[in-house]
């Protein structure tokens, strides 16, 4: 699999901390790179703008919605949302839903659509994502590890490899309505890298999954920083494991207590837009794990119809922004 | 990476280093590293707490924290005092973390690896745990880390390469498949660094309705246990999800009586005791 992965640039010693970064502009030539002994390697780079990057754009030009799914904090439900947004938007037969999988670490994608075990092929036209539904491709790096458990022990050069030949080399079909992009926790490599490829093939924007306590909000807050330093639209906040309902009892409790205001005051005093809240449910995790869509089993419980309603109103924030593009 | 062989400066202030890994986000690293470090001081040791979590650090909130901050001194950052009585029975708790470094608890930290890399080899080289005198040396550093398989897991084995104190590492999952599936890929991260196994600590295992007593498993139940059966590792234990615990966490700036005070009486303190007993039977053999 390693023999796919575009090569970096062979470094003789580990970046520095003020490293600009071999492929940046600066390479060899910033502050930091006086004495370091990679200055040399670094400096004899080819320059100026990423070729690669006319490559990206060109390859995601067919795919009309960009949305980042995104979280500080881990844990929070970004794969499980992801999923849930995908088998939803899926459910239209007419649509073509594509889900990238981002989190090398961690890959959860694959399991949650039911597609584990699958691998990825590779032909003339580039990686063929694996199809959970007929109109649901799915790319992630789990299908080309060797062993499902094998640890992926990777520092971020490698991985924004990866991520750039995720956009440059799958080829999603002619034609895709949606592309759903999964990310992991933090504001670190992926984040970089996934938002500057894309820059030029535009995002649509980004979700925000949340928890309510206030743990989580802290690193979410970080998140929504960090998008609006990127330059990242935000199209709303979801807040996910709100509240649980006793099975037994019926009795309702906040697991995890929103003491200062969960979701919805970050979203009143931050200006975002609040796209409502999911409840726990047991029954989630467990078709997560079976890799079952959780509303075609359980149609009218509670927790589904708010995952319904989030995703209407995330799609109605989508395509509210296509119809002010027409207007100008 | 590094070419030099020596054990980092922190590492003479030392006793025990514990890590606590975790493949998964969210499944409860920096409760579990509060709650050993609680429990650590309970039973009268010293703690150090170093939150390596760059861009998520949560631990200065956990300890009510969020507004301290660390200061220079001749011997390097002087860590921020949790607690500290000399005249009680408990240990000292000291912490460190991003978190406290930075003004605006808003702002992101966006940095690419080379410069976690190089923060972390700072923490281990710069924080003053102690003020110089050997008596006071740390019982036990207890390390959280941010999750995933990446730069600052690199930097953190390289770091730990030749310190004879590491104990080794606690590793922390949630009980569904899905968080099990990324826990195998930490667990073997461990063994290709070399990193001794403490055990398997099965968190938000079944929730407790206040309502009817009835107990509910969220995110279903035995995945921690199945996990260590199958890869032969030590189970140390399962916490149950208690809401009392977040409660006292995010009150605890209005509550009168000290966090320290408050985890000894919670549900949760006999649980993690047990879990800390075992760690600490390993020191002793």
């Amino acid at each position: 699999m390693t023999t796919l992965i575009s090569q970096k640039p062979e470094l003789k010693a580990p970046e520095p901390e003020h490293c600009p970064g071999p492929e940046s502009e600066d390479a060899g030539k910033g502050d930091a790179c006086a004495g370091c002994p990679n200055q040399q390697i670094c400096e004899s780079l080819p320059k100026g703008p990423d070729p690669d990057m006319a490559v990206i754009t060109e390859n995601l030009s067919n795919i009309k919605h960009k949305i980042l799914v995104l979280s500080g904090k881990g844990g929070v439900g970004k794969s499980t949302f992801t999923s849930m947004l995908s088998w939803a938007l899926a459910a239209d037969e007419e649509l073509e839903v594509g889900a990238m999988d981002l989190d090398i670490c961690g890959p959860s994608l694959p399991r949650m659509l039911g597609a584990e075990g699958e691998t990825v092929h590779q032909s003339n036209s580039g990686w063929s994502p694996v199809y959970a539904l007929d109109n649901l491709g799915l790319m992630s790096i789990l299908f080309m590890l060797p062993d499902p458990d094998a640890a992926i022990i990777w520092r971020g050069a490698k991985k924004n490899g990866l991520i750039k030949q995720f956009l440059k080399d799958v080829n999603w079909g002619e034609r895709l309505d949606y592309l759903v992009v999964d990310t992991p926790p933090g504001t670190s490599d992926e984040h970089l890298s996934v938002t500057t490829y894309m820059k030029d093939a535009g995002i649509d924007g980004a979700l925000v999954v949340t928890t309510p306590q206030e743990v989580a909000l802290l690193d979410v807050r970080k998140e929504i920083d960090f998008c609006r330093k990127a330059g990242i639209k935000i199209l709303g906040v979801v807040e996910n494991m709100s509240g649980f309902v006793c099975p037994s009892c019926q009795g309702e409790s906040q697991i995890f207590k929103p003491t200062t205001g969960g979701g919805e005051a970050l979203c009143e005093e931050l200006g975002l837009k609040f796209l409502g809240s999911v409840p726990l449910d047991p029954r989630i995790g467990r078709a997560c794990d079976n890799g079952e869509c959780f509303f075609d089993q359980y149609a009218d419980s509670p927790a589904s119809n708010a995952i319904l309603d989030v995703v209407d109103a995330l799609r109605d924030e989508i395509e509210m922004l296509l119809e002010n593009l027409n207007i100008n | 990476m590094s070419t030099t062989n020596t054990v980092p400066k922190l590492l003479a202030q030392v006793k025990h280093v514990v890590l606590v890994l975790s493949g998964k986000g969210g499944v409860g690293k920096s409760s579990v590293t509060t709650q050993v470090a609680l429990t650590l001081s309970l039973k009268g040791y010293n703690v150090g707490v170093l939150d390596i979590d760059l861009t998520g650090p949560s631990l200065p909130r956990m300890f009510g924290a969020e507004t301290k901050q660390v200061h220079q001194s001749a011997n390097g950052w002087v860590p921020v005092s949790i607690y500290h009585d000399d005249k009680s029975p408990f240990g000292s708790i000291s912490l460190m973390s991003l978190g406290l470094l930075i003004s605006d608890r808003g702002s992101s930290i966006v940095w690419r690896g080379p410069k976690k890399t190089a923060m972390i080899r700072q923490f281990m080289s710069d924080v003053a745990w102690t003020s110089g005198n050997s008596s006071e040396m740390l019982d036990y550093l207890i390390i959280d880390t941010p999750p995933g398989t990446s730069d600052e897991h690199i930097a953190i084995a390289e770091e730990l390469r030749y310190a004879t104190a590491l104990d080794g590492a606690i590793i922390v999952t949630t009980p569904q498949q899905v968080a099990t599936a990324d826990v195998r890929k930490e667990i073997n991260f461990c063994k290709k660094v070399n990193f001794d196994i403490l055990g398997v600590v099965e968190n938000m295992s079944g929730f407790i309705c206040p309502h009817c007593a009835d107990c509910t498993d969220i995110f279903l139940r035995g995945g921690g246990k199945a996990l260590s059966s199958s890869l032969d590792l030590k189970f140390l234990g399962e916490i149950p999800i208690d809401p009392t615990f977040v409660e006292m966490i995010e009150l605890q700036k209005s509550s009168e009586s000290s966090l320290l005070d408050q985890y000894q009486n919670s549900k949760l303190y006999p649980i993690v005791s047990q879990i800390v007993d075992e760690i600490l039977n390993k020191d002793g053999k």
